[in-house]
């Protein structure tokens, strides 16, 4: 039995473009989450947060 | 990634074989949010916040703001996806990313449902759940009633549906103090008001647009000479609750200042409107100045709240 040839899909030039534009976005988006989740964690424990760990 | 149908054998035999990469990018899926409508959301939203008592930390009004405008945004995606067939028959609109092919249907619909349930719980999450349940109220009255009830089935669907976009100073106030008062209440009945005349006065240049995309905007219902008739009675309305904040005591002499003479500009455009029948041009005047006129009173209740208010009368 031979396994059915697997054929990669071939963007053009403009989907490359846009698929590159939305990962950038997307990247930035998520770092940026992390960021704003990791500031408000640290406002909502309040001062002195790190003398409770 | 969306399906579509292919040409297979260029002959012009068409098979569905599945799912086709997105052309769209990342600015594209940014014009979904309808950014201008956001930046005016975002400082209403904003005088809300400012205006509360007490004092928020900086880095949780930020979230708030953001959760706002991100909230605002999600709306206007979903609206445009629902939206889609009557915005390609209209040449204000032919041009959004759904109807220009950019953008698909489903990739529009799935990234306004994620970015309304993003904000809403990192609202509620991160600073308060009073402002991300009046900020879900929002997104829900402004898609299922406004989009998908009234704007196709009534001439008034503007004058309710204009709640929705007024709701940013309640969300604000209440991301800041985790309650409601009449200020912010005030602050909204405002925009309410406001929102009729200004989205009128857009609807008296573009009613040849709304009657081919079958809308029933109060100039294809009830005529030019009754809009104009509206658009000054609800122009009179919102000058007058501009001064409420004077008389119940949380805004001062600045302000007042700032919303007689604001308010005398947009009395004076929404009587040329009265007066002008068929001038289009004076239309879009107003709706130029009624923007302005938002931006003016909104920026004085912040920089007085800022700067210290003088009131008139006590709170």
């Amino acid at each position: 039995m031979t396994e059915p040839e697997i054929v990669p899909v071939a963007l053009t030039p403009e989907q490359v473009r846009a698929r590159r534009s939305r990962n950038i976005a997307l990247a930035v988006i998520l770092f940026a989450m992390v960021a704003l989740f990791f500031a408000m964690t640290i406002v909502r424990l309040g001062g002195h947060a790190m003398d409770r760990i | 990634m969306s399906d579509a149908a292919i040409d297979i054998d260029g002959q012009g035999a068409v098979t569905r074989l599945g799912p086709t990469v997105s052309v769209a990018t990342a600015g594209d899926f940014f014009s979904l949010l309808k950014p201008r409508v956001m930046s005016l959301v975002l400082f209403t939203g904003l005088a809300g916040l400012v205006a509360a008592p007490g004092v928020m930390n900086p880095i949780a009004a930020f979230v708030a703001l953001l959760c706002i405008g991100v909230g605002a945004g999600a709306s206007g995606a979903l609206n445009m996806w629902y939206d889609a067939d009557i915005d390609a028959v209209m040449a204000r609109t032919a041009r959004r990313p759904i109807p220009a092919g950019k953008v698909s249907p489903q990739e529009a619909l799935t990234f306004g449902l994620v970015l309304s349930a993003f904000s809403v719980f990192s609202l509620g999450i991160l600073v308060n759940w009073l402002s991300a349940g009046l900020l879900a109220f929002t997104i829900v009255f402004y898609v299922a009633v406004y989009t998908m009830w009234l704007k196709r089935s009534t001439p008034q669907n503007i004058v309710i549906g204009g709640l929705a976009g007024a709701m940013p100073p309640a969300v604000g106030w209440a991301a800041a103090t985790g309650t409601l008062d009449i200020a912010p209440l005030v602050m909204v009945a405002i925009i309410f008001l406001w929102t009729p005349p200004h989205f009128w006065a857009l609807a008296l240049y573009r009613s040849a647009d709304y009657a081919r995309a079958g809308v029933p905007m109060m100039p294809v219902v009830a005529g030019e000479a009754g809009t104009r008739r509206q658009i000054l009675i609800y122009t009179v309305l919102t000058v007058l609750s501009s001064l409420a904040p004077v008389a119940l005591g949380f805004a001062g002499v600045a302000y007042l200042a700032v919303a007689v003479l604001a308010g005398a500009g947009f009395i004076h455009y929404a009587l040329a409107v009265f007066r002008s029948p068929g001038d289009h041009k004076i239309a879009m005047k107003l709706f130029g100045f009624s923007i302005l006129y938002l931006f003016v009173v909104f920026a004085a209740f912040i920089a007085e709240t800022a700067f210290g208010i003088t009131p008139l009368v006590a709170a």
